[in-house]
């Protein structure tokens, strides 16, 4: 029988692009309905981003930035392997995609928190 | 839509959506130092032909990106598939358009 091979960095990309990919269209309408109060008011709209300050909010905000960052990488990297002739240089992908959402989700703590 | 046609969308709204998050990322970095105000956002939105066509064009992407990246999803790890799996996705694309296309009103459009 044919079993996945799971103890690979490509496994853990795949993995990786799935969970951040449903986590962010699962979000999207939030982020939407969010972004509408402003129809309502500025001051609506001023209200629910001054919510978003507490440290909850700002934990959930570094996920989400971490995803996006993630799912980017990823999902550049599928292209890249299936426009472009392969090349060896396709090896540090993954690690160059980890390190920019560490990067990234780190710059946007800090520059939040 | 073949599953020929759905994965040339779905490589196809990658590529539109790859620069837009590269630019939604540095922008979120960049306003993000000490809390984002509704003044910040919509300072700069606010009657900006240029902002209501990035955010239009990255919300259409979106919404037809994420049904279709679910739909694979739901069909590998679920049994879940044909018709109203869909539907379902169709469904999921249009309340992301109506809604997405509600926040960049509201944040472009003048009041």
């Amino acid at each position: 029988m044919n079993r996945p091979a799971r103890n690979h960095p490509g496994f853990w990309a795949f993995v990786a692009h799935r969970v951040s990919g449903v986590a962010l269209v699962l979000f999207l309408p939030l982020h939407f309905l969010a972004l509408g109060l402003a129809l309502e008011s500025d001051a609506a709209l001023e209200g629910f981003l001054a919510a978003t300050e507490h440290p909850a909010f700002v934990i959930g905000e570094w996920g989400l930035v971490t995803f996006l960052t993630i799912h980017l990488a990823a999902g550049t990297r599928v292209m890249l392997l299936e426009l472009l002739p392969w090349r060896d240089t396709r090896k540090g992908l993954i690690a160059f995609g980890a390190v920019l959402a560490v990067v990234v989700g780190a710059v946007f703590l800090v520059r939040a928190g | 839509m073949t599953p020929v046609w759905l994965f040339l969308a779905q490589r196809l709204t990658a590529l539109i959506l790859a620069p837009l998050v590269i630019a939604h990322l540095a922008m979120i970095l960049i306003v993000a130092d000490g809390g984002l105000t509704a003044a910040e956002i919509l300072d700069r939105t606010r009657g900006s032909v240029g902002w209501g066509l990035f955010y239009g064009t990255f919300v259409l992407a979106a919404a037809i990106h994420g049904p279709i990246g679910l739909r694979n999803v739901i069909q590998e790890h679920t049994p879940w598939r044909g018709r109203s799996l869909d539907a379902a996705m169709l469904v999921l694309g249009g309340l992301l358009v109506t809604l997405g296309g509600r926040a960049v009103v509201a944040v472009v459009g003048q009041p």
